[in-house]
């Protein structure tokens, strides 16, 4: 791998950081557009596979998924160098504003500008939802597992790994159900041609 | 123990134990660092509403803040490095092996059911931020949703009609209007 490429990725993901506001899931609009769309680095249905494995195993979610993507792109330094540059905005805004915490918080602008934001990061999430919601096929169990995940999520105390814990039992038994019928149904993959390598 | 090595360890005993997402471990960086006396709740409390509002992820901005407040420049470096290394770590090792299962049968049927549950939980993130920022406004509660909704419709118009946005653009125009509009109200 280049040395360039390392510093694309470095430099991408110092800008994921940086434009991060709220954390894990907050980062996937700008992951979206920057490792796919910018540098087509990965695709879609690997982005969500991404995430679903950083939810899972232990770990931050913003640092296990830009670690992930860097080690897909760039094996260990690719990891690295990833992992370094979505952390150093953080490191570098917290750091410079540990002195001055409180003041911070009470600037009425920042607030204002921070209420926008919010709305802002909304915005950027539902279009990504709707980009993402085509790479599968939608099929009936596809709109009971996001429903029920979403309700749960959002109404019960219950928790996340649990729920998380739970989607792989019932993706275990819709294996078992559906094993032994035609394995490469060609529905069960999204709209879009899977890539070269992908192919076997 | 000298205190650094004690940040260290305390950072990477919390970056291993979360799951699920940063403010899944505020029990535990409650547990951990206030009972050792390095920050006190209500200051807690606010860095959590701060770290709203900073860029990056909230473990890592906590584990630079205490870290720095406690032991300067080298704490906030140790801490931040205790923090991310277990993810550096384990995700090292799947992304190594995953893809030798990934064209497995069941791990492909599994990951087909995780897809959606995890695209369910990001539009859960969705709805609470919405009602954060919109149904826990206080007295003033009538025109700041107004507001709230005016920049709403603004940013989904730009973002559905301007494909080639960059997301950056798109959180650089909704602070310009949340600074103008909110500052509208008397």
């Amino acid at each position: 791998m280049k040395k360039k490429t390392y510093l694309q990725l470095f430099i991408t993901f110092l800008k994921i950081g940086a434009f991060t506001f709220g954390g894990g899931y907050a980062m996937i609009p700008l992951i979206h557009r920057e490792v796919i769309d910018t540098h087509p680095w990965i695709d879609e249905k690997e982005l969500l596979d991404i995430f679903a494995i950083s939810q899972i195993t232990p770990g931050v979610i913003a640092v296990n998924a830009a670690t992930y993507i860097g080690y897909k792109i760039g094996r260990f330094w690719g990891a690295f160098f990833a992992t370094l540059g979505v952390t150093v905005p953080s490191f570098v805004f917290i750091y410079l504003i540990s002195f001055f915490l409180v003041q911070f918080k009470d600037i009425l602008w920042v607030e204002y500008a921070f209420r926008g934001i919010r709305i802002g990061v909304i915005v950027l999430l539902v279009y990504t939802v709707v980009r993402l919601m085509r790479v599968d096929k939608i099929n009936i169990l596809y709109i009971v597992v996001i429903t029920g995940s979403f309700l749960l999520a959002t109404f019960t105390e219950l928790n996340i790994i649990y729920l998380l814990l739970g989607a792989i039992g019932i993706g275990i038994l819709y294996a078992f159900l559906t094993h032994g019928k035609d394995r490469s149904r060609p529905d069960e993959e999204g709209p879009e041609p899977l890539r070269e390598d992908e192919i076997e | 123990m000298s205190l650094l090595l004690e940040l260290f360890i305390t950072f990477f005993k919390i970056g291993l134990f979360t799951i699920g997402g940063g403010y899944a471990m505020i029990p535990l960086i409650q547990q951990e660092v206030v009972s050792r006396g390095w920050i006190d709740l209500p200051l807690l409390t606010d860095f959590i509403g701060i770290s709203e509002s900073t860029p990056g992820p909230f473990a890592v901005n906590i584990a630079t803040f205490i870290g720095s407040t406690s032991y300067g420049l080298m704490g906030a470096l140790l801490a931040t490095i205790g923090v991310v290394l277990p993810s550096f770590i384990i995700i090292l090792v799947i992304a190594k092996y995953f893809h030798q299962f990934k064209d497995n049968f069941y791990v492909k049927k599994t990951m087909r059911v995780l897809r959606p549950a995890t695209l369910g939980l990001v539009a859960s993130a969705v709805y609470l931020i919405f009602s954060a920022s919109f149904i826990h406004v206080d007295y003033m509660a009538d025109s700041f949703n107004i507001i709230g909704a005016v920049i709403l419709a603004v940013l989904f118009f730009i973002r559905f009609k301007f494909k080639r946005i960059h997301p950056v653009a798109i959180i650089g125009i909704s602070a310009g209007l949340g600074v103008l509009l909110f500052s509208l109200l008397p």
